[in-house]
């Protein structure tokens, strides 16, 4: 793993998302609680809607266009049989630390 | 006592039947039934003449109980004659504590109706005493000296509240807390008013708790050293006095009355024994209940602390029955409805002449105040061989005691999370050996067998003998059986077994045994409740927010007692509306709880792109605004410029990230937000009105332009578009929008309720005003009455079909000072809210850019 500092916490609201551009596509990071981070595909695997766009509630996080939600945790959709790619995240004094190798990013060796 | 739990009852009669409406029609209900009944018995089979006469002195809940289970059995057994002091028939006593805190409403509580009284064939005379009963010839006599022979006769007097005889317990001001005049007079008492309730056990403190909520300053004085000392051990007791103590209820414990003082003949303040003196308005003793005897030991029954009763309810008298908390069984008084309703079908069975026995069961305990969640049950005192578990987790105020006597569960105390306390409760009924699931026992059902916590398979995992509805004695099984019968809904449910059908705290179970049950086939009814995070409807939800002062989403969340964390997306927008609309000064509204369409101030397209609408006052606009949205359209390659239906410029296709840059560009040639993606003010359409056309009896212009000035910015449950035509021929529409003005000769005519979406509606006319300045006040004033009543997602119409024109017509209409008020709440609302959310997200672009781009990184 490869630990890359991409921004403070209070960077994303309490329960509201951002965004990270990655090589594997854009990943949501969602806010959930006041130190807790969970990063996971920004696309709905539905139609595409924007998850970092929709409403974060508990550890899930509801897609903006038609409603799914996912669990953050695994990344599952309920009700439905999809789910959404989920990446290593940490908090470090109260910096976020995305799990570099997991999007896509060479380490610097 | 008022016995615990919650509820909505079942057999409620329809709303229309307010109590006041079948007292004043007693009369006429007692006038009734014989001549009409008998020829249409007659008619049927039976000969009217050879029925026999049981009289019933009582209309509360346990003799309401024992008609039910009679004319379920068998309408022709008897010809019923009802008396009642109390001038009502018979309603759900346990829920006046919702009503006094405003969580229901009295007409919610109603058990039986006048409706339900005449269709059963039951003659009343509410309001009126019985005088004097003869056993011997059988015949009872009434206060007004009409005399009635009986072949059965039943009582079902009850209690009375006792008062502590302290000196001035007879001044003006001092009340029990025991029928409706007494919650009415607690209901009178508001925030200027304080009041002293003598007595920390179940009642006194749903008293304190029902008039706190109201914002009386309410202190409960308590004799013994905690709350609820004969349900909770002191560690529970704590947790429910510092609860209540944050619901702002004064707590004095150990605290013994020495005197009430009065002046002018009304109690003025209560003093203790230690020389402290507590002012009041009110004073309000729930100590405790005494069965209500006089009568039965005027008529010769045998009588100790109650009316003594044998296992088939019948008294020492030959065809004398009584039920209810007026007996006295096996050396037993009862306060709870649970054993109630037992004796209730005892006595109804030996009337029927069948056989039946009245068994005494151990009960469990529930309070009902809100935000309050505790259970007892069985015994917890300590005492040797006696051991306890015990969990705590006081960052979520849970504490949970067992108490475990060889091997068996004998006591189960439980407060802040009490899911389980069902399941305890048929461990100490069944005494069922625990030593297997010691371990995990204070877990609850679905951690024995390491099973998931799913509340569905802890309901499957329950055995069949385990009672579900505490109130009605219904186990598992006889609700299984019975949906296999046919009972598929939780209503058919409640007919056929009377499960949930009291208090309604079992209703969750009794649906997730429905769930189990049938599986698919059964739909969990969660229309009616906001979601699944709380089984409160929306109009619930508003009123409590109102009532219990709730204003923040954290408040509603631990008061209200929702299920999730922080909510959902189907919750939080509604929760946030409701919090903006009602405290505008105190709560700040939060994005994150709002569709992104809200959050972003711009809809979202299919794509993933958003779509940008300047406002265009009235319709109005010119040649620079025209050419800075042409410019912004070319500098940010808006690949979609659209006239929109609302008269003005819709730019399709704008990125997310560019959005605070083409604002920045629209607020340099004065153009703001059009609200286009919210649920709040839109447009105002307009026609040309006197300014050109050659029809135009207003300046239908000028009056959409002040409108939509002074209500733009504004949230409402749902979009709120206006129009403004100039003359009848009504060119803007008017009268298919959610607020129309139609200007005349005369004036202007505000109609109301219309729509063109999925339901097409015409609205339908509030009111003519002759000066545009009443019309602005108008459109104000309903605009805001709907902003405080409506649910949210209902636009106009549909709250209008809720509320009536009549009421609608009644607040801003006839009552003009209430029309003022609601138009400067209005007003109040939008001097915070009547600004440009494009202007001051464009000052701060960041957040509408990615937190960090690693594409890039990874090409260095």
């Amino acid at each position: 793993m490869s630990w890359i500092d991409i921004g403070h916490i209070d960077d994303i609201p309490l329960r509201g998302a951002r965004v990270v551009k990655t090589h594997v596509g854009c990943v949501g990071l969602f806010r959930t609680g006041e130190a807790e981070v969970f990063a996971a595909s920004n696309s709905c695997p539905h139609k595409g809607g924007p998850l970092s766009e929709g409403i974060v509630h508990g550890q899930k996080v509801t897609c903006p266009l038609h409603n799914w939600v996912f669990d953050l945790n695994t990344g599952e959709a309920m009700g439905e049989d999809a789910r959404i790619a989920t990446y290593p995240v940490r908090l470090e004094q109260g910096r976020i630390l995305l799990d570099g190798t997991a999007v896509g990013k060479r380490s610097a060796a | 006592m008022l016995p615990p739990a919650d509820m909505p009852g079942s057999d409620r009669p329809p709303p229309s039947n307010l109590w006041f409406a079948f007292s004043k029609t007693a009369g006429a209900c007692s006038a009734t039934p014989a001549t009409g009944r008998s020829s249409h018995y007659s008619q049927l089979r039976v000969h009217p003449m050879s029925r026999k006469k049981l009289i019933v002195i009582g209309a509360g809940m346990a003799s309401g109980r024992v008609l039910e289970h009679l004319t379920e059995a068998n309408p022709d057994a008897y010809d019923i004659t009802l008396f009642n002091a109390e001038p009502r028939g018979n309603y759900n006593r346990i829920m006046l504590s919702p009503v006094l805190s405003g969580e229901k409403t009295y007409d919610e509580i109603v058990t039986h109706g006048d409706d339900w009284y005449a269709g059963s064939g039951v003659t009343c005379h509410f309001g009126e005493r019985i005088a004097a009963i003869d056993t011997t010839a059988k015949t009872v006599t009434s206060e007004t000296g009409e005399m009635l022979g009986y072949d059965k006769l039943l009582f079902g007097t009850g209690s009375n509240p006792f008062m502590i005889p302290l000196p001035g317990h007879d001044l003006e001001g001092v009340i029990a807390y025991r029928d409706l005049e007494d919650t009415e007079r607690m209901m009178a008492m508001g925030p200027d008013n304080k009041v002293v309730v003598i007595g920390g056990g179940l009642l006194g403190l749903e008293a304190a708790a029902g008039m706190a909520a109201r914002g009386v300053d309410v202190t409960v004085v308590h004799i013994m050293g905690h709350l609820m000392e004969r349900q909770l051990d002191e560690a529970a007791g704590y947790l429910l006095r510092k609860s209540l103590e944050d619901k702002g209820i004064t707590i004095l414990c150990g605290a013994n009355s020495k005197e009430i003082l009065g002046a002018d003949g009304r109690a003025r303040a209560l003093l203790l024994d230690d020389g402290t003196e507590l002012p009041c308005d009110l004073l309000v003793m729930a100590v405790g209940i005494r069965p209500n005897v006089a009568l039965a030991q005027a008529a010769g029954l045998a009588v100790g602390r109650g009316i003594h009763v044998d296992d088939q309810m019948l008294t020492s008298v030959e065809d004398v029955l009584a039920v209810g908390e007026c007996v006295e069984h096996d050396g037993a008084v009862f306060g709870l409805v649970a054993p109630l309703y037992d004796q209730a079908k005892v006595a109804a069975q030996t009337l029927l002449g069948q056989e039946a026995a009245f068994v005494q069961r151990s009960l469990s305990t529930k309070l009902k105040v809100t935000g309050c969640d505790l259970f007892s049950a069985g015994d917890f005192a300590e005492a040797e061989r006696r051991e306890d578990i015990v969990f705590r987790d006081p960052s979520r105020g849970v504490y949970k005691r067992l108490v475990i006597e060889e091997n068996r569960l004998v006591g189960a105390v439980m407060y802040g999370d009490t899911a389980d306390g069902n399941w305890f409760f048929g461990l100490i009924k069944d005494g069922t050996d625990i030593s297997e699931m010691r371990e995990t026992l204070i877990f609850g059902p679905a951690y024995q067998g390491g099973s998931p916590v799913d509340p569905l398979s802890a309901v499957a995992a329950l055995p069949p003998e385990v009672e579900i509805c505490g109130c009605n004695g219904i186990c598992k099984s006889t609700i299984t059986d019975a949906i296999a019968g046919g009972a598929t809904d939780l209503g058919a449910v409640r007919a056929t077994t009377k499960a949930s059908a009291s208090c309604g705290t079992c209703t969750g179970l009794v649906e997730q045994l429905l769930q189990v049950t049938l599986g698919d086939d059964f739909q969990m009814p969660a229309a009616q409740s906001v979601c699944g995070c709380t089984d409160l409807t929306h109009e619930d939800v508003r009123r409590l927010i109102k009532s219990q002062e709730l204003k923040s989403q954290a408040a509603v969340w631990q008061e209200l007692g929702w299920t999730t964390p922080n909510g959902c997306h189907v919750c939080r927008p509604a929760v946030n509306f409701y919090l903006l609309a009602d405290w505008p000064l105190e709560y700040r509204d939060d994005p994150q709880s709002r569709f992104v369409n809200e959050r972003k101030h711009a809809n979202i397209q299919k794509d993933g792109t958003f779509s940008v609408v300047p406002r265009m006052w009235g319709g109005i606009t010119n040649p620079d605004e025209l050419r800075a949205i042409a410019n912004a359209a070319e500098k940010y390659d808006v690949p979609t410029v659209k006239v929109t239906g609302g008269q003005r410029i819709d730019l399709l296709g704008v990125k997310g990230e560019d959005l605070p840059y083409i604002w920045a560009d629209l607020n340099r040639a004065g153009l703001v937000s059009g609200h286009a993606y919210s649920k709040g003010l839109r447009t105002v359409k307009t026609c040309v009105g006197t300014d050109h056309c050659r029809f135009g009896t207003q300046d239908s212009t000028g009056l959409g332009i002040k409108l939509e000035q002074m209500l733009w910015g504004s949230w409402t449950p749902h979009k709120l578009k206006l129009a403004v035509s100039g003359c009848p021929r009504n060119c803007a529409e008017a009268t298919c929008k959610d607020i129309g003005v139609v200007c005349v000769d005369s004036g202007y005519q505000i109609s109301i309720g219309g729509a063109a979406g999925m339901d097409v509606k015409e609205t339908e006319l509030l009111v003519q005003v002759p000066t545009e300045e009443e019309a602005i006040e108008v459109v104000m004033a309903v605009t805001q009455a709907y902003r405080e009543g409506a649910k949210y997602l209902d636009r106009i119409y549909k709250w209008l079909a809720k509320v009536g024109m009549d009421w609608v017509k009644e607040q801003v209409v006839e009552d003009l000072d209430n029309r003022r008020a609601l138009a400067e709440r209005f007003e109040l609302s939008q001097s915070i809210y009547r600004k440009d959310p494009w202007a001051e997200r464009a000052k701060e672009p960041a957040p509408f850019a990615p937190l960090a781009n690693l594409e890039l990184e990874a090409a260095e």
